[in-house]
């Protein structure tokens, strides 16, 4: 499977990355060529084999079944690029 | 007196504890190399504050007869774990100015422990990269030069490169790293320095700036294997925080370190003589095992079929995570934000994303995406997946004959910064040794085996079977001392 400059300009839409067209040029390629090289997985024989899902078994806990908020609304909010009345703010989305 | 930076943090704990000298003479000892060594570039942060508090602490505590396992020792910290009200960047700019309200629980324990903090240490961005050329903050230099009299600026190794950096020339006695597919063990060899990734899930990945979870592993790296012991003894331990965290008690890997490698059975993979590899690589090996059936072990070969393909599953699987786990920069809860003039939400994450993200994390965030997506997640994902499970079969097969591999670390030892720069296939390809034990969670640890003919460090690698990081140390101990690996970069920074 290749890519073409189409489907990179996808790709980076779904990954919400701005792109011109110089760097969907150049990424076609670059990616086209890490695609070919990864592709050499198709020669392993993988019938019956279930994919990994842990390295190392380890049993998944439970916590207790409690509030665990913190109390801590204004440290969450301390990095934000802009806070708002307790809230992170964002341009407006409903014209 | 010695010069207190030529010590390593097994001689400064003791040291200290004798009342040889104080807390405080060693972090201002270690403070001002790290001050005059900006021609490294090694540190983002400098913290000499928190050296000096912590160093303080110690001098206190022991006037009234009590120490911490780490009292008295300065540290450096890989800019990767969240710190306190100290900025953490991950070497990005999408990070810069972003400064943590909570401490990361590998950082809070060597805290708690008695160290100090020297600084935060550059990295390649968000742990990307295998030369430190991908930081948003300028490449770390190392502190090694050929010998054939050219100044060509070399590279520490990556993602660890500020931290190889450091301890290499002694601005500081040991740093934290973090290790995905060799981060910590490769910049170790190309340092002349040791470094250890314990077993997956023996440190918390809590407040660690995520690369890809099911790999990222946090270690030591100082001079030596007992300051590596003392080190990760610190660092591991079970968290409820983080979910993959093993709960088990950490060993006491320093106290029952042994160099006696009698009855144990040392491994050589076959598939790890690949073509092209340098010739002095091929001979360190060769002493290395030298080394082991010198220290008593029996030495066998050993094969471990899948290994040609470690490296592109490594490169599905971590760039899938990875896409996955920055999707989180957004712009609106920490970071960077970039809001073009009358721009909406879905223009503000893109022009956000578009200049907080360097080159190399694009490329990855951008192959992750397509792998993960629809269409095309069985072919890749689920594949990728299901050669992990064969990567990790081997391993628990070769383990069945024996108890630890030995093998290099690197296919080469340093580059100079830019030799690879432009080829990402040809810069991944320098993981070829260290992805497979990562890709399979196990303990694995580099240490300095020689020099090249160019005067360059030359690594060996050991890799132990889950959980077992004393065979790791232990084998590496008594290489360490047979080896006698004394060689320096000379200072020129």
């Amino acid at each position: 499977m290749s890519v073409d400059t189409n489907t990179v300009r996808k790709i980076a839409s779904l990954a919400r990355i701005a792109v011109t067209d110089g760097e969907v040029e150049a990424m076609t390629g670059e990616l086209n060529n890490i695609l070919g090289w990864v592709e050499q997985l198709g020669e392993v024989d993988t019938d019956g084999i279930e994919p990994l899902a842990a390295v190392i078994p380890n049993q998944l806990r439970l916590r207790d079944d409690v509030i665990t908020d913190g109390e801590i609304r204004d440290r969450v909010l301390a990095n934000a690029p802009q806070a708002e009345h307790g809230f992170f703010a964002v341009p407006k989305v409903i014209e | 007196m010695t010069e207190l930076t030529e010590l390593g943090i097994a001689q400064i704990r003791d040291g200290f504890r004798a009342g040889d000298f104080s807390a405080r003479e060693v972090a201002e000892a270690f403070n001002a190399a790290v001050a005059g060594a900006k021609g490294l570039n090694a540190f983002i942060v400098e913290t000499p504050e928190h050296a000096l508090a912590a160093a303080d602490a110690a001098d206190q505590e022991r006037a009234s007869g009590s120490a911490r396992p780490l009292s008295g020792v300065p540290l450096g910290i890989k800019d990767l774990f969240c710190t306190d009200g100290v900025q953490t960047t991950a070497a990005s700019h999408m990070l810069e100015g972003f400064v943590p309200t909570y401490e990361s629980t590998v950082t809070e324990r060597l805290f708690l422990a008695g160290a100090g903090m020297l600084g935060k240490l550059n990295l390649d961005q968000f742990a990307m990269g295998s030369s430190n050329e991908t930081s948003y903050f300028g490449n770390v230099i190392s502190p090694w030069r050929r010998n054939d009299g050219g100044n060509a600026p070399l590279a520490p190794g990556g993602s660890s490169g500020g931290s190889s950096a450091a301890v290499a020339a002694r601005i500081a006695p040991g740093a934290t790293g973090t290790d995905t597919g060799g981060s910590i063990r490769q910049p170790a060899a190309f340092t002349g320095i040791s470094g250890i990734k314990p077993t997956y899930g023996r440190c918390s990945r809590w407040g660690v700036v995520a690369f890809a979870s099911s790999l990222d592993q946090a270690g030591a790296m100082a001079r030596d294997v007992r300051d590596c012991a003392i080190m990760l003894e610190a660092m591991a331990g079970f968290d409820p925080k983080d979910a993959t965290s093993l709960d088990l008690p950490v060993p006491e890997w320093e106290a029952n370190l042994s160099p006696d490698l009698k009855g144990k059975t040392i491994g050589i993979p076959n598939e790890y003589r690949v073509d092209n590899m340098p010739a002095d690589i091929d001979a360190l090996w060769e002493r290395g095992i030298q080394m082991a059936k010198d220290a008593g072990a029996n030495v066998i070969e050993v094969s471990l079929p899948h290994t040609k393909y470690a490296l592109p599953t490594y490169y599905i699987i971590a760039p899938a995570e990875a896409s996955s786990n920055l999707a989180r920069y957004d712009g609106v809860r920490y970071g960077l934000r970039d809001l073009p003039d009358g721009a909406n939400l879905q223009d503000m994450y893109a022009a956000t994303r578009e200049h907080g993200f360097g080159a190399e994390v694009k490329r990855r965030i951008l192959i992750g995406t397509y792998v993960l997506s629809a269409g095309f997640y069985d072919a890749y994902y689920t594949k990728a997946q299901k050669v992990r499970a064969l990567i990790v079969r081997d391993f628990a097969q070769a383990f069945e004959k024996c108890d630890l591999l030995l093998t290099p670390t690197a296919p080469s030892a340093a580059f100079a910064l830019g030799e690879k720069s432009d080829d990402p296939l040809a810069m991944y390809l320098n993981d070829v040794f260290t992805v497979p034990s990562s890709l399979a969670g196990l303990p694995a640890m580099s240490i300095p085996g020689g020099l090249d003919q160019a005067g360059l460090p030359l690594g060996l690698q050991l890799i132990g079977r889950p959980l077992d990081e004393q065979g790791v140390l232990n084998a590496a101990l008594a290489i360490e001392e047979r080896a006698g690996f004394t060689a320096r970069p000379s200072p020129w920074w």
